[in-house]
């Protein structure tokens, strides 16, 4: 994948220490670097253009910090102008004075508009609405029975149509008298796919604002979207005016550069993003974390992902109330090395992590193949005893199991020594070490043990 | 001639001939950007190259094809190879054409009935659509197809599948949702050996190439259709978003790992982005760029050719 940021940087601000100063020559490179980064990230080239003057403005002269790296400054500077972009907070869906709010959900083809409509539909319901929907999709083949499905599995209503109403306009007149009737307080409105170029469909879009004074008309753009993410977002915009963007298939690797590009032609702000294909894959957009992907910070949701994937989830509940009820024994620890093993190369997986406080002291734990064959061999080689408290284990308990593990004391010692501290580190992580959104959702996830 | 998994066949199909406005709009802005760079005979300064860069940049091909580009031409002038910015053009559009001819391959030949062409790629990228259309012009060359529905995991995928099947007149194979794909690929193809089906077309589910267990569901499907079908499946198709920034090279490399893509399909060019990153992919790939999409209807498909392509950029 891509290379880390802050390791270019880091390479090229070895020889800086004594400078003391951002200077016009050192930030040279950096910023060379930074825009590398940018650009590979898919955000727009006049977006990246001008932020890296910003960027230039800001670092220049700036004291280096002692507390600080020069690497770390810079980083923190483009990061801030970056969420400066993206919106300082979040962004909440907004409300008709009088019901029904009706929200348009409109973008290009196969962006993942109706997922997103059951999506927000279910997100609606759990936050005390009462949400319809009606898609008016007409073109693209079984568009309307894909949100029938998804209604039934999101459990909101859907009006269907009539057998003789086959216009997105008449479909959409009928949805709305029947959500006021209904006494629904939201209607989410699933169009189809367009191009911006497409005036027959850009008309119908405007047409259907005018019938419906939606209260919302949400972009839905796919964040592996490339430079002309600007284009069509910009057309979309200067033909409807768009009031928020959700993004879409951010559980994957791509950086979501065009989050950038959108936001800073658009200016209207990101409200949700998509992170899988289940209807519950849905979250509201955090700029700071945007941000910290675009710069290829690591990705901590797909790594959430992978482990999720990996580890069952009523397992790791167990083991989470295990640890908080410091139970979590040397049994448990062993179940849960043989699971990293079905997570696929631990480095790749550790290398998704930001580079910063406690993930750093993760990255740096190095675990091969052998290495968790042995550390299996000696728990098996304990009494089931000695594997709930491993207390009792002495020097002369230590030689045995040694023996019988065919290793060294050395390695039960250090066997033990791991154990002490992962339990410590999953302490901390479902302690809530880490601040804000972040830390919340790692609070929430069933984290391994390393 | 046109290649087929047959072999190939004398008559164009007239579909060939209509070049859609994708490629043309595909080709104003690229030529309009070179156009600009390239007006008057300017002296390759540094603001000649940045507009180059821009435009290079902005069609998606990325910041290491594009610097390598622009190293060639900084080369060439300090050589004073090149003197003035009218035959940066001709430079340009030799290096991309040697990119994408060098990965030009013919088709596998299929000796014995069914050819199978499996149809892959992340989400929504336009891998059914695609194949209602291949299925279109399969017919067109005289063939009996057979389409497969094997995405059994995304709402109402296998009704889309079915109306192009309609569409065409295809008979598609299904089975409930949320079967197991590989068990429709078995069926798919028992039912083609019977009938003596010239083409099979695997739909499969959307996935993003950082899910490695859907990934391996992709390699498990393989192994069906070709215990079912020696060397099957004949063609891989990887179904790529022409709207796709640089994870396209990404998806490239892990559905080329997992999935052996042996071709690539462009999408949606009919829109204003360009699909650059195909050049860094085949570059690094070599893998053949098959057909682009350029719309919704059933002959919106042509096949790809890097002459043509290349030059309805530039021309
Ligand atoms: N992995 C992933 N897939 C998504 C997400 N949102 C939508 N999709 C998938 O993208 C494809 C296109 O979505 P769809 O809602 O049909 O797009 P539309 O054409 O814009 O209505 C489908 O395969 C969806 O399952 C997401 O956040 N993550
Ligand atoms: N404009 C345009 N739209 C396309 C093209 N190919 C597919 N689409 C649209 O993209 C969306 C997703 O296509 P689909 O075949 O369902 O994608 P899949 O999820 O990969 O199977 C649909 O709305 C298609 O009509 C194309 O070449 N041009
Ligand atoms: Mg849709
Ligand atoms: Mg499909």
């Amino acid at each position: 994948m891509f290379d880390n940021l802050s390791e270019k940087l880091q390479r090229v601000f070895k020889n800086m220490r004594g400078e003391g100063r951002l200077s016009a020559a050192n930030m040279e490179d950096a910023l060379r670097e930074i825009r590398v980064a940018l650009l590979e990230a898919d955000v727009h080239f006049r977006v990246v253009k001008q932020l890296l003057e910003n960027v230039k403005q800001k670092a220049m002269g700036e004291e280096v910090l002692t507390s600080l790296t020069p690497t770390q400054q810079v980083i923190a500077i483009v990061k801030d102008e970056l969420v400066k972009i993206l919106g300082s907070h979040e962004s909440k869906p907004r409300f008709a004075n009088e019901p029904p709010s009706v929200y348009l959900i409109v973008g290009l083809q196969g962006s993942g508009k109706t997922t997103s409509t059951a999506k927000l539909a279910r997100w609606l319901s759990k936050n005390g609405h009462r949400p319809t929907m009606v898609s008016v999709d007409v073109y693209r083949p079984a568009a309307r029975e894909q949100l029938r499905i998804l209604a039934r599995e999101v459990d909101v209503p859907i009006y269907t149509g009539a057998e003789n109403e086959t216009k997105p306009i008449d479909l959409a007149r009928s949805a709305r008298r029947e959500t006021v009737q209904s006494g629904r307080d939201v209607l989410l409105v699933d169009t189809a796919g367009r191009l911006h170029i497409d005036d027959e469909l850009m008309t119908e879009l405007k047409q259907l604002k005018e019938l419906l004074n939606p209260v919302e008309i949400l972009f839905v753009a796919d964040a592996m979207t490339g430079q002309d993410a600007v284009r069509s977002a910009d057309e979309f915009h200067k033909a409807l005016g768009i009031t928020g963007c959700i993004l879409t298939k951010m559980d994957g690797d791509a950086r979501g550069g065009a989050a950038l590009s959108i936001r800073h032609i658009t200016g209207q702000p990101l409200k949700f993003v998509g992170v899988g294909e289940k209807t519950t894959a849905f979250e509201t957009f955090y700029p700071e974390r945007a941000a910290q992907r675009i710069l290829g910070m690591g990705d901590v949701l797909s790594f959430i992902e992978k482990a999720q994937e990996a580890f069952d989830s009523k397992e790791q509940e167990k083991m989470q109330q295990k640890l908080l009820d410091n139970e979590f024994s040397l049994e448990d620890f062993r179940d849960q090395i043989r699971s990293i093993r079905k997570l696929g190369p631990l480095e790749s997986l550790l290398g998704m992590m930001p580079d910063m406080g406690i993930m750093k002291e993760l990255k740096n734990v190095k675990v091969d193949e052998k290495e968790i064959n042995r550390i299996v061999a000696i728990i098996d080689s304990m009494t089931r005893k000695e594997r709930v408290n491993h207390m009792l284990i002495n020097g002369s308990r230590r030689r045995r199991i040694a023996r019988g593990s065919g290793t060294s004391v050395q390695d039960v010692n250090q066997l033990l020594k791991q154990y002490t501290q992962a339990r410590k580190m999953m302490k901390s992580f479902s302690g809530g070490m880490l601040s804000g959104a972040l830390g919340k959702k790692l609070g929430k996830m069933k984290l391994p043990v390393f | 001639m046109i290649q087929t998994l047959f072999g190939s066949v004398e008559q164009e199909p007239t579909l060939l001939e209509k070049l859609k406005a994708g490629i043309e709009k595909t080709r104003t802005g690229l030529v309009r950007g070179i156009e600009d760079a390239v007006a008057g005979g300017r002296r390759i300064d540094a603001d000649v190259l940045e507009e180059l860069e821009y435009t290079l940049l902005s069609a998606d091909i990325g910041v290491a094809t594009t610097n390598e580009i622009l190293n060639l031409i900084r080369d060439r002038a300090e050589r004073h190879q090149l003197s003035d910015s009218s035959e940066l053009r001709g430079l340009i559009k030799t290096h991309l054409l040697e990119v994408l001819q060098a990965a030009e391959r013919p088709m596998p030949r299929v000796a014995e009935a069914p050819a199978v062409v499996m149809v892959v790629g992340v989400n929504g990228a336009g891998k059914t659509t695609t194949i209602g259309k291949l299925a279109h012009r399969y017919q067109s060359e005289g063939r009996s197809v057979l389409l497969c529905a094997a995405d059994t995991f995304r709402a109402a995928a296998i009704e889309q599948l079915e109306v192009w099947g309609q569409r065409t007149r295809t008979e598609v194979i299904r089975q409930k949702p949320g079967a197991d794909p590989s068990a429709v690929i078995f069926d798919s193809l028992q039912a083609a050996r019977a009938r003596k089906i010239d083409y099979v077309v695997i739909d499969t589910a959307g996935r993003l190439q950082t899910k490695d267990n859907l990934m391996a569901e992709l390699a498990k499907m393989k192994r069906t259709a070709s215990r079912v079908v020696e060397g099957a499946p004949h063609e891989v198709l990887l179904v790529l978003d022409g709207t796709t920034g640089q994870n396209g090279l990404e998806q490239a490399r892990k559905f080329t790992e997992t999935a052996g893509v042996t071709g690539i399909v462009l999408t949606k060019l009919d829109g204003t982005a360009k699909g650059g990153v195909v050049v860094p992919i085949v570059r690094e790939l070599g893998l053949p760029i098959r057909y682009v999409g350029v719309g919704e209807q059933l002959d919106d498909l042509l096949p790809f050719e890097p002459e043509r392509f290349i030059e309805s950029l530039f021309a």
